[in-house]
């Protein structure tokens, strides 16, 4: 039992090599890099160590990340999503066309994620069916998804959303904490358990490390897949709601670019773009860090392009630093 | 393979002149040689961008900064010609192509020296680049009263019945063409995408290529950042803002497999084409320009679609089936 047990633990460990084998685990890295850019934060602002201001901070990553925890299983299988934000600019069109067909906020929150479940079965069949790669797929559907939105919105947008529908994006459940906040954390619970402690997560891991190996061992890998995709649009209808009730308003270049923010946290949490290797606790830490990176540079008005650059540099650095260090390490050796 | 290759790029010329007559049924003047060649010439940097895309999916790499590449040796250029007047329009142009092969050689050297899979690095790059176009300038544009005549004026200069970005084009195709078809680079970019690991006893440096393929894509990028502010008279950090995706999109419609490998430069042209048409047309025949996104998208599907179904053919996809 217990090498069973061990083995398990260890084959994704083994096989991400070039981001896992530093001097610590990946994990620790992002924790190190999170609390030096908190600290940086508190001492470059008075305006940082505050509790409203550091709820305020979490809205910058929970949206992204409830999607990002989605994409991290899909990556992990060796697929992709770039269509998400479009996901979401259709869910939220379609959430605004029930609205003027008068729809109350039970329903607008269940046509929001219906809708990005759908366009997520819409890319798994597309991805599972024909067998085409999923970065082509998306890249096509992400045109296709904002384009509806374009079509029934041109450059109108919907407004009067109701007050109920607002505690989704701007809600706290008690004192500071914000509705968002708790939904992610939760739904990140949700999903290290469905990847680290189901069979399901096993099968995810061993699709990406080796699909014709996985379903000459009996895995269902196009079905595998498909729920992943389908996760993936189910987890950008829920951040569509979300964002849709922050903002009070659908546009449609509303989540311009957040697909490729997103594929950035999945990265910097340590998940092999190449699919086989990740978890849950990394593409969290990450998300925090992207957060606590745009909100203090927000607090010292630094303007958003250099927001972006910074992140940039961010995964570029974290992500080629244990590998410059294994090099050093092997010349010595 | 050749054959079907072939195939593939007489399909999307077919498909791009029934788009052509079924524009013409609604807008005849649409059809005319002359508007067909303002077509051209509107979709000329999305050509030579493609074609630099072209070079480095073939090698199983994606370039997701060459719009950020764009934007930011377009400023770069821009300011100088702001600043220097003086300065002949080759050389800004020379200059153009320099940052631009530089950033992609960034992009090169980390995919080459250090592994990291290219979606990652060009993923980081795209904002980098971006970021940096902002740090040069401050956040300010450059206006058209800033720039000189030459600057402006150099696309415009009619030759031959073609104005000059046009013929920009029209090399670029050529130069492509001759170093995909005739040069040992053009084989060993192929090569190292259809199979790296035969590639590598066949004695070729699969990484050293990648990195060449990236130079490639960084100098045609940094050569349109040039055309674009000088076609659009005004730079800023906005410039070419989410371009990435339709520079791939339009490679994909060409029939340039994602996976490496199969692709050609007639595909990459003929992709571009096939969009700049769709953007062109649709303003002309009545339709909204909202419908455009939708409808790209739908085609690169589509195409998508078709090109798999050849591929599937080639063999190349036999460990594919056993998935299913």
């Amino acid at each position: 039992m217990s090498d069973i047990a061990e083995t398990r633990r260890h084959i994704p460990d083994r096989l991400d090599s070039p981001f896992k084998s530093a001097l610590f685990s990946w994990e620790t890295l992002l924790v190190l890099v999170a609390v030096a850019i908190f600290i940086i934060n508190s001492i470059a602002s008075p305006y940082f160590l505050n509790a409203w201001s550091l709820s305020d901070l979490t809205f910058n990553f929970t949206e992204k990340g409830l999607i990002a925890l989605a994409m991290a299983l899909l990556i992990i299988s060796g697929e992709i999503d770039l269509s998400v934000a479009a996901i979401i600019a259709l869910a939220s069109t379609v959430m605004g066309m029930a609205l003027q067909a008068g729809a109350d906020t039970p329903m607008l929150v269940t046509i929001g994620i219906g809708t990005g479940l759908l366009c997520g079965a819409f890319n798994g069949m597309l991805v599972t069916r024909l067998g085409l790669p999923s970065i082509v797929v998306t890249i096509g559907t992400m045109s296709l998804f904002r384009g509806i939105a374009y079509i029934v919105l041109g450059d109108e947008a919907y407004k009067g959303y109701p007050e109920s529908l607002a505690f989704f994006g701007q809600g706290y459940v008690g004192w500071v904490i914000s509705f968002e906040l708790v939904l992610f954390l939760a739904a990140a619970l949700v999903f290290w358990f469905l990847l680290h402690r189901t069979s399901f997560g096993r099968t995810v891991f061993a699709i990406g490390n080796n699909p014709v190996a996985s379903a000459f061992s009996g895995v269902r890998v196009e079905r595998v897949k498909f729920i992943l995709f389908c996760l993936t649009g189910l987890m950008s209808g829920i951040a569509a709601v979300l964002i849709t009730s922050r903002l009070g308003s659908t546009r449609p270049s509303i989540a311009q670019g957040y697909e490729l923010e997103v594929i950035t946290m999945v990265v910097l949490g340590g998940v092999n773009i190449l699919g086989g290797a990740g978890s849950i606790l990394g593409v969290v830490l990450a998300a925090v860090i992207m957060g606590l990176v745009t909100f203090g540079l927000g607090l010292m008005n630094v303007p958003g392009i250099v927001m972006s650059i910074s992140i940039g540099l961010l995964l570029i650095t974290v992500i080629a630093l244990p590998i410059i260090f294994n090099r050093i390490k092997e010349r010595r050796a | 393979m050749r054959s079907l290759a072939r195939q593939r790029e007489v399909w999307l010329l077919a498909a791009i002149i029934l788009l052509v007559a079924i524009i013409a049924t609604r807008f005849p003047a649409f059809a005319r040689p002359g508007n067909l060649l303002s077509v051209f010439n509107d979709t000329s940097i999305l050509i030579i961008l493609a074609l630099g895309q072209m070079a480095v999916i073939l090698t199983r790499s994606i370039d997701l900064s060459m719009a950020s590449n764009l934007a930011f040796t377009g400023m770069a250029v821009a300011m100088t010609n702001a600043a220097f007047p003086a300065i002949p329009v080759v050389l800004l142009i020379l200059m153009a192509l320099a940052i631009g092969a530089a950033l992609g050689a960034f992009n090169g050297l980390l995919v080459w020296k250090l592994g990291i899979p290219p979606i990652v690095v060009t993923l980081g790059t795209l904002t980098v680049f971006r970021g940096a176009t902002f740090v040069l300038s401050g956040g300010a544009w450059v206006n058209a009263d800033q720039m000189s005549q030459g600057f402006i004026g150099l696309p415009r200069i009619v030759f031959l019945g073609l104005p000059m970005l046009s013929w920009f084009a029209i090399a670029t195709i050529a130069l492509f063409y001759l170093l995909m078809t005739r040069t040992a680079l053009g084989r060993s970019i192929h090569a190292a995408g259809i199979n790296p690991v035969a590639s590598v006893y066949a004695g070729i440096d699969v990484g050293r290529t990648k990195f060449l393929a990236f130079c490639l894509s960084g100098m045609v990028a940094g050569l349109c950042g040039y055309l674009w502010i000088s076609r659009y008279v005004i730079a800023s950090v906005e410039v070419a803002n989410g371009y990435e995706l339709t520079i791939v999109a339009a490679c994909v419609i060409g029939g340039i497999s994602i996976a490496g490998g199969i692709g050609s430069v007639a595909g990459a042209v003929l992709g571009a084409l096939f969009l700049g048409i769709i953007g062109s047309a649709l303003p002309v025949i009545n339709i909204s320009p909202f419908w455009q996104l939708a409808i790209s998208g739908g085609a690169i599907i589509l195409a998508v679609v078709l090109n798999a179904r050849g591929e599937r053919r080639q063999g190349r996809i036999i460990l594919k089936r056993a998935e299913a």
